[in-house]
């Protein structure tokens, strides 16, 4: 056997007093770390390829297992340490890209966890949410530069289309290829329920979802897959897929493994080959492009879906943001460089893009001195755990948040980070029919929906604390922030100040 | 310590007007009376009223009041009036000595007309140049402040209660058709006169208690359209919301009052298709204009008298009318002071700000 001449992650440690042999983690593991030993009956573990998605853990049913990280010391070195010698040694073994899954989970500045909200203290009430109605209806789309009308209450003007959203979350784009159409159902489903909008990724529309396409995003991303004019009708607003926060600049590759005839239809190519979305759209080489193919959209869907330009968050994303406003985006989502990914090339997801939290300031401060800030809608992304890291970006000056990795955690994933090997356990990211029907929509859905939930009561209830009970009265309402441990230039970008200040 | 415009101050407050739609004059003692009953809602760090109607004589000029810290302040601000507008008469606002009042700038007025040669090089409409030189006094000349700048109409404030700030201004001797005042309590002052209410801009004046938890929100909305929000308070800010839907956009009073304190959505989701429309259309346009926290607000221009009070109802604001005249004031008492017999009377709700036109034109007048 060759030498890989790379330790394992994990160690697999099961209580031998507990375990029953059953058999259940042999069945749960698609990495085959669990198998029956030659007398057919005991039950033992190679945790050479245990990527710690905890399935075993969880379906154990007598809690027999547990996994620990394995440690197996280097000697200790601050520059070499023992990643960049791992990888070294897999690109030496392979000759190839090195590839990784889910956000960037290097310790850069998270900037969410810098900033601080307000409350009310007795110059201004606290709002009760409990007592008082508490809104968080959120309107995305193109808005007219004034309105008009014929006296009070009667309207004239002709609104461009617009998207009501009873939450400012909205759920992020994954194809159905990234992940399994019963995990993209779920999304759909909980979208329906919750008044808001799931995104059909790049992978096309699948049958299936039909009766959520009022509740559907649909992409139309560089590989241009299961586009066509039925698909662009069957949504709610379009999305043009310039660029992913987790991997800026590049493009996007499915293997051919994973294309099964359900997702050769749905993207419209062969089975078995490989869907490669190239870096750029070979017709959108410039601004006035992109225009044209926005213009083309209207067309096609006759002006009743907005079109959103999704970027990531680049080191210009100001002037890319006002831009794409001027070039006839409805809506611009920007995905900042901790979003997550089916697969991106690691030195690429590690390396490139900037912060979510300095994109969002930034552009919403450049659209705003433009004087546009108010016709178009800002979309945020790119990695929001928890009620408060989207309260804070509505007051830096979101509309709305894109989220995923929240929604698949609520899903079972446990962020193993190998949704590239397409073995997920969870049936999440996988097309593996035995895995995909792990995951019950009709269960799942429910989960994600909590979820939602739970986070609408906590951003009722934080701005109840603020004395603010719409959520239009939040947006870009950069007072009620204050940074902490910050330095003069984030302060100043982050449009915030200081605590105590 | 920092002053208004260098640090934002939240502050309660008292607030009161009166109108006589009909254009009938209504002495200054009344609205003193009014707004002195409400004692104990300020605290001595700033008083003001605004008064329309009180300069017929010029009725066609612009009154600009002025305050001075210095002569030097006093000497460049009148060269940059002097410059962009044609003046007829300037003088010292009449005061009295009272020692309630206190360590005062020098204050003037002027009435002046624009310089339209100056106006057509800067190719602007009369409104908007007048406010942009308004703006650029009060932004570039330390020490002088424009705290009033309409035609036929003025404002009066200064650091004190508002009944000894009437007495310090001789209110008694003006006669106006509309009369709105206030009564300040900065929670932190440094005193500054220019921070009193009311806060005024071309013919608006508004007066304010409350302390609106959208203020930045608002002021991030509005700067996008060249104003500068540069005393951080939220009457300026409101101002400037009613500026710009109103004469900007071109919005009737009641429409602008409707954005700033939209109903809910609830309440819209119930509306009739017509109004379903209406708001949902003004709410998506203006999200960036609703106003929201505590206030109760009087808005004063020669259009009429417009109340519009917070969507929960967080501050208290009365009306009440008797014949051709309504009152308006934070507490019923102020009202009764002065209208001891109302025809009726009633507490205004968010969703329903009350607008009283004023019902003679007064070119037409003329």
């Amino acid at each position: 056997m060759a030498i890989d001449y790379i330790p394992r992650s994990f160690t697999i440690v099961r209580d031998k007093e507990r375990c029953i042999d059953c058999g259940c983690c042999v069945r749960q593991c698609s990495n085959e770390c669990h198998y029956f030993a030659d007398d057919g009956k005991t039950v033992l573990a190679d945790s050479q390829n245990c990527v710690a998605c905890h399935r075993c853990v969880d379906l154990c049913p007598t809690h027999a297992l547990r996994i620990e990280k394995y440690i197996c010391d280097y000697r200790e070195n601050a520059n070499w340490t023992a990643q960049y010698q791992q990888e070294i040694c897999r690109q030496a073994d392979s000759g190839g890209t090195l590839l990784s899954a889910m956000g960037n989970p290097k310790p850069y500045p998270i900037y969410w966890d810098k900033i601080l909200l307000n409350a009310s203290q007795v110059t201004n009430p606290s709002i009760d949410p409990l007592r008082e109605p508490m809104e968080i209806r959120t309107i995305l789309g193109r808005k007219p530069e004034r309105m008009t009308v014929e006296e009070k209450g009667k309207s004239t003007i002709k609104m461009p289309p617009q998207v009501v959203l009873e939450t400012p979350i909205m759920f992020s784009a994954m194809s159905f290829g990234s992940i399994s159409l019963n995990a993209q159902k779920s999304l759909a489903m909980a979208a329906k329920n919750l008044g808001t909008l799931f995104n059909t990724g790049e992978g096309g529309l699948h049958p299936d979802l039909e009766a959520y396409t009022d509740h559907a995003i649909v992409q139309v991303a560089s590989g241009r897959f299961g586009v066509h004019k039925e698909y662009l009708n069957r949504s709610r607003y379009v999305e043009i897929k310039i660029g992913q926060g987790a991997k800026p600049g590049i493009g996007g590759h499915l293997p051919g493994e994973k294309v099964n005839v359900e997702v050769s239809n749905a993207r419209m190519i062969p089975v078995g080959s490989d869907a490669i979305s190239p870096a750029p759209h070979h017709d959108i080489y410039s601004i006035e492009d992109l225009r044209q193919l926005i213009w083309s959209i209207k067309q096609a869907t006759d002006n009743t879906k907005p079109v959103c330009v999704k970027i990531a968050a680049v080191h210009n994303v100001a002037a890319i943001v006002s831009g794409c406003a001027r070039a006839g985006a409805d809506i611009i989502a920007i995905d900042g460089f901790r979003g997550g990914t089916g697969a991106a090339p690691t030195r690429i997801r590690d390396n490139v893009g900037i912060p979510i939290e300095l994109a969002l300031a930034a552009a919403d401060q450049r659209l705003r001195e433009e004087g546009i800030r108010s016709h178009v809608s800002l979309v945020a992304a790119g990695s929001f755990r928890c009620s408060a890291d989207i309260v804070k970006a509505i007051a830096l000056g979101a509309d709305a948040c894109y989220c995923a990795s929240a929604p698949l955690i609520a899903m079972g994933c446990h962020m193993c980070r190998t949704c590239n090997t397409g073995k997920c356990n969870w049936g999440i990211a996988t097309q593996r029919p035995e895995l995909t029907k792990r995951l019950n929509p009709d269960i799942m859905h429910q989960r994600v929906e909590n979820l939602i939930t739970a986070w609408n009561h906590e951003i009722k209830e934080i701005m109840g604390g603020m004395g603010i009970n719409s959520i239009d009265s939040l947006r870009g309402n950069r007072l009620m922030l204050r940074g902490i441990g910050l330095s003069e230039k984030e302060l100043q970008i982050l449009g915030i100040k200081h605590a105590g200040e | 310590m920092l002053k208004e415009g260098q640090i934002r101050i939240p502050s309660g407050c008292a607030i009161a007007g009166i109108i006589d739609r009909k254009g009938g004059l209504i002495n200054g003692c009344e609205i003193i009376k009014s707004i002195a009953l409400m004692h104990d809602r300020s605290n001595g760090l700033g008083g003001g009223f605004a008064a329309y109607g009180i300069y017929p004589e010029h009725k066609d000029e612009y009154a600009f009041h002025i305050f001075y810290d210095s002569a030097e302040a006093q000497k460049k601000c009148e060269e940059f009036l002097f410059k962009h507008f044609n003046v007829d008469e300037a003088e010292r606002i009449p005061t009295k000595k009272i020692p309630a009042i206190k360590n005062g700038p020098d204050i003037w007025r002027y009435f002046a007309r624009v310089n339209r040669v100056r106006m057509k090089n800067a190719r602007l409409d009369e409104s908007e140049y007048v406010m942009q030189c308004v703006t650029k006094v009060n932004d570039a000349f330390e020490g002088a402040y424009i705290f009033s700048s309409g035609k036929n109409m003025g404002c009066f404030k200064a650091v004190g209660y508002p009944e000894d700030v009437g007495e310090f201004y001789m209110l008694d001797k003006y006669d106006a058709y509309l009369w709105t005042a206030h009564g300040r309590f900065p929670t932190n002052t440094p005193g500054w006169w220019g921070g009193a209410h009311p806060f005024n801009v071309l013919d608006w004046s508004v007066v304010h208690n409350g302390e609106i938890s959208s203020y930045d929100a608002n002021r991030r909305y509005i700067e996008q359209f060249g104003y500068k929000c540069s005393m951080q308070t939220d009457t300026e800010v409101i101002t400037y919301l009613f500026d710009h839907l109103i004469r900007h956009h071109g919005l009737p009073t009641n429409v602008a009052a409707d954005v700033l304190t939209a109903p809910e959505w609830d309440e819209i989701d119930r509306m009739d298709a017509q109004k379903k429309e209406y708001f949902t259309n003004l709410r998506a346009i203006y999200s960036g204009a609703l106003v929201n926290g505590p206030f109760s607000v009087i808005l004063g221009s020669n259009k009429g008298l417009l109340a519009i009070n917070d969507r929960l109802k967080l501050r208290s604001l009365t009306a009440a009318t008797k014949g051709s005249r309504a009152y308006f004031a934070s507490e019923e008492s102020a009202i009764r002071v002065v209208c001891p017999d109302p025809e009726k009377v009633w507490s205004v709700s968010g969703a329903d700000p009350v607008f009283v036109p004023l019902e003679i034109n007064e070119k037409e007048d003329a």
